[in-house]
């Protein structure tokens, strides 16, 4: 029973949060990895632009609750998350072209790139906080729980609670759906063929009469798609505040790397291995512990390896530890 | 147009600006000499910041996303020199603390020094792990029961173990040294990484240095934040009480609430520019120096300076050093004229990204390109929403205030700035790269 009750709080606050979390991450993490080995560059706009694509779809949702459209027990900001991937596309792809057209056409330098991403970044913040502010906005409606904690007890008799949120399982679901859908297309179609020619070598790709222009399109199209879909399955979880996704940009860019940056599996797993060191260092072992060590050897603490506000260092030290010692990432990955 | 009399306009129009603010009660200015010192004292700050990141990125082509860490560290400085110690919590757990540090120190040295001697395989990847897992147990023990003890004691106006209680200027440079002591951490792991993961690094450093500030209270209060702290020039009060001084004030004509400010202020700037005049003179000697030319010959072909036999990563480390204590330093004069410690505030929208607008508009690489650069994008950071409210009431001149449009441009003008600096950023790097004052 002890051992039960030991694996339900595991599975509770540990298992079922670290993979939602390592979905969401892995989803914007695909995007860094992505812009990174078609157009070369780190985006740094990336967490705001999660925001932007988050915050359309928090608008289209509050139209479809005023026209009473919605998805039942599914929130309504699935619904609108298509049309919000319209919109974001139109502005990475006209970001593309008032921006970063003319450094590729110059074939400028990376770090230009970067530069340029860091003036796109703070136009998208000041943007973002312009439509919506700065307050924390909850935009999860229809049914709350799969499990309720309360239930689970009752129908278990177990001392520990399990809950498992609606927005938990369609994070997974929704993000196994895309990369699924994404590695076909990569894989097995001509356009996702042609994008990752232009990634290994662009002056071969070009000269096989591969459209640049068209993959760059392309790019930011899915970019739009893997960012206001991480954005908004975040924002369902956790709710939407614009500070903490600009903060995320420091994990995505963990797990990119971590997995090897320009590889896609790599963002996968890396974003796995992040959220899941993240919340098992700021886990709290004390109850686990309880359970499983004899009467006399309880810990009288937290068990708590390093208090929540640090969840940041961990992704950093995870960043540090794989460039220090592999730093192609976990799988072979680019490095210039 | 010379450089020279390119940069005498552009710091005549500046000046102009300044006298503007303080004289004319205008569109977005406000006509108030204190408003105007204000601006100005927080501009010879962001100006000495704007040094520190041209140094690193002007000079070596280092590309530092964490200078809100260094800043925060020149804060923190302030309160560990300044604040008078406090005995109680000294005496509760002060020694337990710095024991529990030490410890952890010595734990993590040893396992370098046991990495070094033992040959490699599995023996030595099950040593590292156990000498961590034991060390990392031993601190928390003993560092654990010494901050519950200190931060216990009084926690609404003390619970920390306070400064060593010397005069605040001192703090400028114990600014520094921190600063520096954290950059050759950072530098020895992060430089000699490519351009973009240095960034990243140094990105999720400055994170980690706010959170140690916002949550070890033991520290520096921690969120709950360190006011009061002693200041270099005189308070307001105390002259308003002082005859001699009212006495001058009247000779000049003056109220003495309004001479009092204006005195301080003056003081502040004054001490400022002193410092600012100091760096800048150090960074020009240092920029003509061999030294300098070698890191321009490394920022533009880091090959061909290695195959000169110049040790590059030195070189780097040098300079990421020398310019993240510049940006210490003007962290702890920031926290100085703030007269208070308040880590909540620290963001890098504001204390990285805007400083490195500055450094691109002023002229990447140019000394005085990058004070320009600080006082000119400070001032518009300071203007932008007043300007912005400005902007929304002839935009929504003749709506009804409640229409979505105008409540949106009525609440938005804060959120102009950011928007603001990033399209200045955008323009500058496409249509003028090399910036306002560019690198001769």
């Amino acid at each position: 029973m002890d051992f039960l009750n030991a694996l339900v709080n595991i599975t509770n606050l540990l298992i079922i949060p670290a993979t939602t979390y390592g979905a969401q991450l892995a989803l914007g993490a695909l995007g860094v990895t992505l812009i990174y080995s078609i157009l070369r560059f780190s985006n740094f706009a990336h967490g705001d632009t999660m925001a932007f694509g988050t915050i359309v779809t928090i608008g289209i949702t509050s139209v479809f609750q005023s026209w009473g459209i919605s998805l039942g027990p599914l929130p309504t900001a699935l619904l609108a998350l298509p049309f919000a991937v319209v919109v974001t596309a139109a502005l990475l792809v006209g970001t593309d072209f008032a921006v970063y057209r003319f450094y590729r056409a110059k074939r400028a330098v990376p770090i230009i790139f970067v530069m340029a991403s860091l003036g796109v970044m703070l136009m998208m913040n000041g943007f973002v906080r312009f439509l919506a502010g700065v307050k924390n906005i909850s935009f999860a409606d229809g049914e709350r729980f799969i499990i309720k904690a309360r239930d689970f007890k009752e129908m278990t008799g177990l001392a520990e609670p399990l809950g498992l949120r609606t927005t938990q399982v369609l994070t997974v679901v929704v993000a196994v759906i895309i990369v699924a859908w994404l590695f076909w297309f990569l894989n097995k179609t001509r356009t996702g063929k042609s994008m990752r020619a232009f990634s290994d070598n662009e002056d071969l790709a070009l000269l096989s009469g591969i459209n640049p222009n068209r993959v760059v399109i392309v790019t930011w199209v899915i970019v739009a798609l893997l960012t206001t879909t991480a954005g908004v399955l975040y924002g369902l979880d956790k709710g939407y505040q614009p500070y903490v996704y600009f903060q995320l940009l420091l994990p995505t860019f963990a797990a990119a790397i971590v997995g090897g940056l320009g590889n896609p599996l790599g963002a996968i797993v890396g974003g796995f291995v992040v959220s899941f060191s993240e919340v098992m260092i700021t886990h709290v072992w004390k109850k686990v512990l309880t359970y499983l060590m004899p009467e006399n050897l309880e810990p009288s603490s937290l068990m708590q390896l390093m208090s929540t506000e640090y969840k940041f260092a961990v992704s950093f030290a995870i960043l540090v530890i794989v460039l220090l010692f592999k730093p192609t990432g976990l799988f072979k990955g680019q490095s210039v | 147009m010379t450089q020279t009399v390119r940069a005498s306009i552009f710091f005549a129009i500046m000046a102009a600006l300044f006298i503007i603010e303080g004289s004319t009660n205008a569109w977005v200015f406000s006509g108030s000499w204190n408003t105007s010192l204000v601006i100005l004292n927080m501009a010879l700050v962001s100006a000495i910041m704007a040094l520190g990141v041209n140094l690193q990125w002007g000079y070596a082509g280092l590309f530092n996303t964490g200078i809100m860490g260094f800043v925060a560290l020149g804060g923190l400085a302030v309160v560990v020199t300044s604040m008078a110690p406090v005995p109680e919590t000294w005496a509760a757990g002060g020694p337990r603390i710095f024991l529990g540090l030490a410890v952890g120190v010595a734990f993590l040295v040893g396992t370098i020094y046991l990495r070094k001697k033992m040959p490699e395989g599995r023996n030595r990847a099950i040593a590292t792990v156990v000498m961590l897992v034991i060390g990392f147990a031993a601190y928390r023990t003993i560092f654990d029961g010494g901050v519950d003890a200190v931060e216990a004691i009084d926690p609404s106006v003390s619970g920390y173990l306070g400064g060593l209680g010397l005069p605040v200027v001192l703090a400028w440079p114990v600014g520094g040294l921190l600063a520096a002591g954290a950059a050759w951490i950072i530098g020895k792991t992060a430089l000699g990484l490519r351009s973009d993961y240095l960034a990243i690094a140094t990105l999720g450093i400055a994170e980690i240095i706010v959170a140690i500030l916002k949550n070890e209270e033991w520290l520096a209060r921690g969120a709950n934040n360190v006011n009061g702290l002693p200041r270099p020039v005189p308070y307001e009060i105390d002259l308003q009480q002082s005859a001699d001084f009212v006495n001058k004030a009247a000779e000049w004509g003056m109220d003495p609430v309004t001479a009092s400010t204006l005195y301080v202020k003056i003081g502040y700037a004054l001490m400022f520019t002193a410092v600012l005049v100091f760096i800048l003179v150090l960074s020009q000697l240092a920029r003509h120096s061999p030294w300098g030319r070698m890191m321009r010959a490394i920022r533009d072909n880091e090959t061909a300076a290695r195959a000169m036999g110049k040790n590059v990563t030195r070189r780097h480390l040098e300079i990421f050093i020398l310019g993240s204590a510049v940006c210490g330093i003007a962290g702890a004069m920031m926290t100085t004229l703030d007269g208070q410690l308040t880590p909540n505030s620290y963001h890098p929208l504001r204390f990285t990204f805007l400083i490195w607008v500055m450094v691109i508009v002023g002229g990447s690489g140019n000394n005085l390109g990058s004070v320009l650069g600080g006082f000119l994008i400070w001032w518009l950071w300071v203007k932008v929403e007043p300007m912005g409210q400005w902007l929304a009431q002839v935009t929504t001149a003749g709506l009804d205030p409640t229409n979505w449009f105008a409540v949106r441009m009525a609440e938005a003008a804060p959120h102009m700035r950011l928007f603001t600096m990033g399209l200045i950023l955008l323009l500058v790097l496409r249509f003028n790269p090399r910036g306002l004052l560019p690198e001769n």
